[in-house]
């Protein structure tokens, strides 16, 4: 890790960035003899050298992320207000300020040495450390020397920038970390450990006075121990048994509060009666495994949140401004009806509101699910959540934040009819039977033996609820689950919890959402194939869409790279139509048919682009959603074992190509709102479907709640997502058959394994029906099984891992 | 024989301190971030190779400020 003599090495040959390992393409930026693929990353590279804290790059190779543009402007002005200030704020006394922030950005161990050295790059701050688990990092400074705005400020120029939104205000709903499974698990452990010892002597078979001391002494020390295993450690199985049981639902904690109690209180029994040693070493030995078993199912993704709501993609403050043009900024919070405000370029709607000045463009991508942005004048209303592109607009509130249509639309998701329940977990179905088979098992025995050998009923029935308990049956389901759940998330698919693995494999039909899910985020694609022109003329539109941010213009400018910028004069742009300017004495204009041509004509909007040069029409230029790389591939290979949906908030405008790639065309749906798209997910589900919904959007998460598994797929994992089951980094969508392949070979395991635990079962119950199930007997049986369903478990589903080709390790 | 009973009382004693001292580390956080600090203990105080410009601080501690600026 520390090999820093080998980087400069590397560096002659590659043509890597030598803050972030990009490529630096033909003309990287030189600065003390290291190449920069970026100015940003070669301003993050100065700020550390000024500082002294080049060590950064001597923990990681290329440990920086691409930095792109560093101008922070006013961004973050509105942490100068005190408001905000003091709700963000840990603590704040004499001068000395705690704040703990979320930086997405931290990954690797140069960012930790970094964001703990601090005190390098300014005076001010006293104390900092990182919670790599939580990509979290708690500041500790002095106010008076650095300001929370210029302690952020410099975070988001050394390229660590923190993720403040609406959500992180809300400090009293802050997850609170849960410790209970840890000290039951050390409970657990601490007794099973003493209560061997002290069964010791119960063991020999020697008969003397100092024995049978012992024996009494470690025995009531045995009960002791029991008491906080089986009432304490134990009683999370008892409650949940008891809680289920209240629902008319037997879970697979009936039998296993069952078997800890009858382990108590026979034990207890034997040992004050003097009739035996009692089997509380099997009781403290079932509940320590079983512990671990939760512990291992409870693990999640603690950086990561699966319960979004609108309130972590709002951002914190907003700019007011007034009839004379003066800014104010307030929180979010405090914004009221009639106000006005200011919404820059890239910036949020954050209330239904009235545009009074400028040209809006707004990108509803992620609201509704339209790929490009709508235009509104002056006088158009403006729906919250929208992003602002292109030049500043003024809006007037005519809603609060929480009562905006977006809001609403959460909300009405959220008590939108009760949820169709989901269908029960295998492991609830078997526990059902079990309980009932074992019940009945001991009522039969019993009844036997109280013909047979009455003196023996009482020992015969409570073997029998000992040794069924089922162990080894409640080991299977969360290591097997729990293991595919790190292969997924080693392969960048996060699941929520580990029941997630068997909903995925039970899934006949995937709904897919279109923009954003099977198309690209990252912008749309240019088809020049219709355009008749020179290279001269490609050049000429390089450099004027160059000015412009309309989607359509970053597209065509993004395909032309490699032309060098000409200069552009009288550049306009009209919204919703077109761009124009002369460049290199050209007049050239690029925009709708209506604003090149002067003629309505039937095209598809936002589909086509026209180009004029000199007044002569050159042709147009297609426009057009990128799809994912492998959507081919994904969606072909998918159709022959599911059902394949498309529930689009976009037009149709693309139904022609998707039509190959979906079975019918009633399958193909558009235009749907948000509702609309819940509504489709529980007609599915009303007809049979278990349904797996994909999407990734605002307008996804009526739908992604409903369906009985939803992915949210998204580019940046820790950003917004909305409330779903498991997330999917966007580049691993070409990997979804694949997931979905694994998650059914871990239910085969889950099948294999229960079969294994059964057969462990049937061993115990032949002894404890004959009434020979003594205490080594049981001791030695528990555990055996648990240890050997655990190691085959993690075992096959490494080794089915590997097979499929995941990474593993 | 019965001095086995008094050892017993201790080594519960004993174990019981183990498990107080589990108790305070969970609660006291040090199982929320394994990772950070498997990483932290393998800086150097100070990487040989760079030299502070105006004089240098062999050892500066973590808390210390680095006196530029």
């Amino acid at each position: 890790m520390l090999n820093s003599a080998a980087i400069p090495a590397n560096e002659k040959q590659s043509n890597a960035c030598y803050h972030c390992g990009e490529d630096c393409g033909t003309v990287p930026i030189k600065l003390d003899g290291k190449i920069f693929c970026c100015s940003g990353c070669k301003t993050v590279f100065e700020i550390l050298s000024q500082s002294n804290a080049c060590d950064y790059y001597k923990y990681e190779e290329h440990p920086g992320l691409k930095a792109g543009n560093p101008e922070v402007g006013s961004r973050y002005a509105y942490l100068d207000n005190d408001e905000i200030r003091q709700e963000l704020l840990e603590f704040s006394e004499d001068g000395v300020s705690k704040v703990k922030l979320f930086i997405p950005a931290i990954h690797c161990s140069s960012c930790i040495w970094l964001l703990e050295n601090l005190q390098r790059l300014n005076n001010g701050v006293m104390h900092s450390s990182v919670n790599f688990v939580k990509k979290e990092v708690i500041i500790t400074f002095r106010d008076t020397e650095l300001t929370l705005r210029q302690l952020v400020e410099l975070l988001v120029a050394i390229n660590y920038i923190p993720q403040l939104t609406l959500d992180s205000l809300q400090k009293g709903a802050k997850r609170k970390i849960n410790y209970g499974i840890y000290y039951r698990l050390g409970v657990a452990g601490f007794c099973f450990g003493n209560i061997m010892l002290f069964s010791f002597p119960a063991y020999l078979s020697v008969n003397d006075s100092v024995e049978n001391l012992l024996r009494q002494n470690f025995g009531l020390l045995n009960i002791l121990f029991g008491i906080p295993v089986a009432f304490y450690s134990g009683s999370v199985f008892i409650t949940s048994a008891y809680k289920g049981l209240k629902k008319r639902f037997v879970s697979i904690d009936v039998p296993i509060a069952i078997g800890i109690l009858v382990l108590f209180f026979r034990s207890a029994y034997e040992i004050i009666s003097g009739t035996g040693p009692g089997f509380m070493d099997s009781l403290a030995g079932l509940v320590f495994f079983l512990s671990i078993g939760r512990w291992y199912q409870d693990k999640t993704y603690q950086a990561l949140s699966f319960e979004r709501d609108y309130r972590s993609y709002f951002p914190v403050a907003v700019t007011l401004i007034s009839e004379k043009g003066e800014e104010s900024i307030i929180p979010i919070r405090n914004l009221k009806t009639g106000m006005r405000m200011l919404v820059r370029n890239q910036e949020l709607v954050p209330a239904d509101a009235l545009l009074v000045k400028g040209d809006g463009s707004i990108d509803y991508s992620f609201v509704s699910g339209e790929s490009s942005p709508v235009s509104k004048k002056s006088g158009d209303r403006v729906f919250a959540g929208g992003r602002q592109v292109g030049a500043s607009i003024e809006l007037i509130v005519e809603k609060e934040v929480a009562q905006s249509h977006l809001t609403e639309l959460w909300n009405q998701d959220m008590t939108g009819g009760e949820k169709l329940t989901r269908w029960d977990s295998i492991l609830d179905v078997i526990s059902r039977y079990f309980t009932v088979m074992i019940l009945l098992l001991s009522t039969v025995s019993g009844i036997f033996w109280w013909y047979y050998n009455p003196s023996m009923t009482f020992l015969v029935v409570t073997a029998i609820l000992i040794v069924a308990c089922p162990c080894a049956l409640a080991m299977t389901y969360p290591f097997s689950l729990g293991g595919a759940m790190r292969v997924f998330g080693r392969n960048s698919f996060y699941l929520k919890r580990t029941g997630v693995v068997e909903a995925l494999s039970k899934i006949d039909t995937i709904v897919f959402d279109k923009t954003g899910t099977i198309t690209r985020n990252d912008g749309l694609g240019a088809d020049f194939s219709t355009l008749e022109s020179s290279d001269e003329q490609l050049h000429l539109i390089s450099s004027l869409v160059r000015h412009s941010t309309h989607p359509a213009s970053v597209a065509i400018y993004r395909q032309l790279q490699g032309f060098d910028a000409l200069p552009v004069s009288g550049f306009s742009e009209v919204p919703a139509k077109g761009i124009e300017g002369l460049v290199n004495g050209h007049q050239l204009k690029i925009g709708s048919e209506e604003f090149i041509t002067a003629l309505k004509l039937n095209s598809s909007p936002g589909s086509r682009v026209f180009v004029s040069c000199d007044g002569k029409i050159l042709g147009c230029i297609g426009i057009s959603n990128q799809y994912r790389e492998g959507m081919k591939e994904v969606l072909s290979e998918l159709a022959n074992r599911y059902e394949l949906h498309l529930l689009s908030g976009d037009n149709d405008g693309e139904l022609p190509y998707l039509l190959s790639f979906f079975p019918s065309r009633d399958h193909l749906n558009f235009n749907k709102s948000p509702k609309a798209k819940l509504e489709y997910i529980r007609n599915l589900k009303a007809s049979g479907k278990r349904v797996l919904m994909i999407g990734d959007g605002l307008n996804d998460a009526g739908a992604l709640r409903e369906s009985d598994c939803g992915i949210s797929i998204a580019d940046d994992i820790y950003h917004f997502s909305p409330a779903c089951d498991a997330i999917l980094e966007s580049g691993q969508f070409r990997n979804l058959p694949r997931f979905l392949d694994f998650s059914r070979t871990s239910m085969r395991i889950v099948f294999l394994s229960m079969g294994l635990s059964f057969l462990y079962n049937v061993v115990g119950l032949s002894f404890a029906i004959t009434g020979n199930l003594s205490p080594v007997v049981s001791a030695i049986l528990m555990p055996l099984s648990s240890v050997t369903i655990v190691a085959f478990v993690t075992v096959s589903v490494l080794i089915s891992a590997r097979f499929s080709q995941f990474e593993a390790k | 024989m019965s001095v086995i009973l008094v050892l017993v009382a201790f080594s519960v004693l004993l174990a019981g301190g183990f498990l107080a001292a589990f108790f305070w580390s969970v609660r006291n956080g040090q199982y929320d971030d394994t990772y950070s600090a498997s990483v932290r203990i393998l800086f150097d105080d100070d990487l040989p190779v760079e030299k502070t410009q105006t004089e240098t601080t062999p050892a500066s501690l973590m808390n210390e400020q680095s006196p530029n600026q």
